[in-house]
Parts: structure tokens; sequence; C-alpha cells
């Protein structure tokens, strides 16, 4: 009793000194916390205490290990000759496969030379991300991140993984505008790659139709031919893939045939485009379009 | 008094670092949701019966070093321990005398407020977590309660009669 009652001064001045204690630690715990989500300032005290802890992950996993070497110390030799024989064989089975891959490291090699060497004395391509899109349904015409700080022209030529994009318009600086192949005023020079007929593809303002005009009656062009740049426009490149015909209507009544064709590039479906920098092109752009055999050394 | 009570914090430190070892103990998949909460129930332990000597100072330390072992967020679990020693400090007179059965039911009400505190910071964190992890260690810890008590009764045995 009277050390109970001796001990209640003393607690009447502790207790508020306890609750003040664990604010100022709960306070320091949530201060911890928070730079501890956002930074990594604390990682060196987490190292430190991290080596304070190893030993206890010591104790924890000596069972384990202590199983182990029991296991392996008291293994039988018969035991250990059978698993020296299976590893041998093992190791004999790699080794052949590891041979193979020699060869087709070299063969790998070879390829990926040859296909340098091709991108070399071919085009140029470059990735761009394609910002947005006109509002306008009339207007197929698209925004991408390069300008003319990334050597963008006006003219040039776009492509994704399929084929025929569309052509820059406008160059801005950092950004720039492209004109689709489906858009209503655009038209491209193509040839049919079957017989090298020579065409216009003219955008319709439908991304999954193009249209042949001016193709007489009696032209060479059937359902799946696949028509390809041709180059005589100047802006592009030629020999890029850019539709397939699908559908060929003779009309005798009227002078041209009604062709229609199907572009191969995922007009309304592409988020990023390569930008090409044709080997003949980007140089001089008026003079040497008939002279593609020049560019190709000049820019090699 | 005080200069006892230095002579005894060995005894205590290891019964923590054994809680923090089992704490980090790898247990079968099945059985990790049920793993107590060795190390709240020893610093419950303890602040009851020693609350001058183990309080919320030495609950923080431990949870930060808990945390560390266990790699959660640095401070989460120092919170929560040092929040849960606080109450049984503030009220170590009356558990002292409660019989096992209402200790017990305290005990979880403590195991189950120290699960809230781990389960919304890791809410607000954005760390989720399933329900078996907050109630598994409530029930489990309760019934590990009577073992705890006896066996740091034993380490605690020799200040009693000394």
């Amino acid at each position: 009793m009277v050390s109970a009652r001796s001990a209640n001064p003393h607690r009447s001045t502790r207790t508020p000194a306890l609750g003040l204690r664990w604010l100022l630690l709960a306070a320091l715990s949530i201060l911890l916390m928070v730079v501890d989500q956002r930074q990594h300032h604390l990682d060196a005290v987490r190292k430190a205490i991290g080596a304070a802890v190893y030993p206890l992950r010591v104790v924890v996993d000596a069972p384990v290990s202590a199983w182990q070497w029991l296991q392996t110390t008291t293994a039988s030799r018969n035991d250990l000759l059978l698993e020296n024989s299976r590893l041998n064989a093992e190791r004999l089975l790699t080794h052949a496969r590891l041979q193979r891959y020699a060869a087709l490291e070299a063969e790998n090699a070879r390829l990926r030379a040859m296909l340098d060497a091709t991108a070399r004395v071919t085009d140029r391509v470059r990735v761009a991300e394609i910002m947005s899109v006109s509002a306008n349904p009339f207007r197929h015409a698209i925004v991408i991140d390069k300008g003319q700080q990334d050597g963008v022209f006006d003219g040039q030529a776009l492509v994704d993984a399929d084929g025929v994009v569309g052509q820059v318009i406008e160059t801005g600086i950092l950004s720039s505008q492209a004109l689709l192949i489906s858009d209503p005023d655009h038209a491209l020079p193509v040839e049919v790659n079957r017989n090298g007929l020579r065409t216009i593809a003219f955008g319709t303002g439908e991304h999954d139709r193009l249209e042949l005009q001016y193709l007489p009656n009696n032209a060479d062009i059937e359902v799946g031919d696949l028509l390809v740049t041709s180059g005589l426009g100047g802006a592009f490149p030629a020999g890029y893939p850019v539709a397939i015909v699908d559908s060929v209507e003779r009309l005798p009544q009227e002078p041209f045939a009604r062709v229609s064709a199907r572009p191969v590039a995922a007009l309304n479906q592409v988020r990023e485009i390569m930008l090409i920098w044709s080997a003949q092109a980007p140089g001089a752009n008026d003079g040497s379009d008939d002279e593609p055999d020049d560019g190709v050394d000049a820019d090699g | 008094m005080a200069d006892e009570t230095d002579i005894r914090r060995l005894p205590i430190a290891a019964t923590i670092v054994v809680a923090l070892t089992l704490a980090i103990a790898p247990l079968p998949e099945a059985a990790a949701p049920y793993r107590p909460d060795w190390v709240l129930l020893t610093l419950i332990y303890w602040s009851i019966v020693l609350p001058r000597t183990v309080s919320v100072g030495s609950a923080w330390l431990t949870g930060v070093v808990l945390d560390v072992a266990q790699g959660t967020l640095l401070g989460q679990h120092a919170l929560a321990l040092s929040a849960v020693v606080y109450l049984s400090v503030r009220f170590h007179l009356q558990l002292r005398v409660f019989p096992m059965s209402q200790m017990m039911v305290t005990v979880a009400a403590l195991i189950g407020f120290y699960q809230f505190v781990l389960f919304w910071i890791n809410g607000v964190a954005g760390v989720t977590t399933s329900g078996a992890s907050y109630w598994g260690p409530i029930v489990s810890g309760t019934l590990a309660w009577p073992l705890v008590y006896f066996l740091a009764g034993l380490v605690n045995y020799r200040r009693r009669h000394a």
C-alpha cells in the first residue's frame, strides 16, 4: 500500500511523458515512412540495420544448411558414383548442344552482317510517333513528333511496318503535319508489282480504299495485284508496298475502268510510323529525281 | 532499482532477438498467414511486467529492425509496435492482475489494433494484402499468448525471486 501511494505522484508525472514520447516516436515513424516511400535516402540506414539482422538470417538458415551438409557427408559411395556417371553423360549432351550453338552463332553473325549491309545501301529510317490526328473526317492528316530539328523535310515519305502511310506536308520545328494516302487530296504514283503497269492512286476519304483512275478498260490489272510506289513522283522512294487491288470493274460504256484498292498500311491503327530519308531524295530535292543511282552512291 | 534494470536488459534483449528470428524464419506457404506476431507478443509481455524497462522507445527501435528484416516500409512496424506498447504500458496495472482468459481477450484486441495499423499503412502506401493476412495473426497470436507468457516468465523467473 505504501509503495503504491508513494508511486502515485511519480506515475502522474510519468504518464504524460509516456504519451508525449509516443507521439514523438509516431511522428518520427510517419516521417520515416514518407521519406522511405518517396526517395531512397534511407538505403544506407537500411543497409546498416540489415547488416545487424544478418546473423539472425544465418541462424534461421542454419537448420536447412545443416540438413544439406548432413546429406552430402553421409551420401554413400554408390550414390556418388551413380551421380558422377549421370553428370558425365549430361556434360557430353550439353557439349554436343553447345557445338550446334556455335554453328548457329556464326550463321547469325553472317546474316546480321548481310542485313546491316542492305540497311546501309537502302534508305535511312527513323521512328516517329503520331501526336494527334485531324478531327475533320474528310481531312486525313496527322501530326508527328519530329520536325526540322530531326531533319524532316516537306514531301518526306512516311511508312509503317506494312506499307506507305503518307507524306509530310508541313514541317514545324519540333513537329510536322503529314497527309495520309487516303486523304481525298492525295495522289500517289504507283505501279503494279506484277507487271510494272504505272498508275496513280488517289485517296477517297475512306481509310480502307484508294482509287486508281485513268486506267483503260483493257489494262492488265487484276484483283489481288500488289501496288508499290514507283518513285516517279519524286517524293516517295520506289518499291514500298501501298495497296492491294480489291475490285476491278470494266465498264464498256466508260473510257476508264473503275478500280479500287485497299491500303496495306493500317492507316487508322498505327501509332508509330517511320520517316524515310530516301537514298535519292534528301540532298537534291529538285533536280535529281531521274537519276536515282547517283543518289545512292552519294548518300551511302 | 535503476542499477538493477541495467543488468536485466540482456535476457530481455535476448527474448526479443529470438522473437525477431521467429519473425523472419521461413514458413510453408499455407502457414505463412497464420504466423503469430512473436515480436509483438514478446514486447507486450515485457511492457506489462517491466514497463519502466521496456516501453515505447524499445518497441520503436525493435520495430525499425523488424521493418528492415521484413523489408516493409521503414517505420511501419515501428509505429504499430510503439502504439500497442503505449497502450499496454498505460494499462499494465490492470493487465497484470487479469486472469489468463481475460488477458487473452485483451491481447487479441491489441493484436487486432496492431494489424489494423499495419493494414492501414499498407493501404495508404498502396500495398495490397489479403484478408487472411489480417485475421490469421489475431487468431494464432491469441492462442500463442499463454506460451509466450510461460516462456518469457521463465526468463523473468529469477527477477521475481531475486
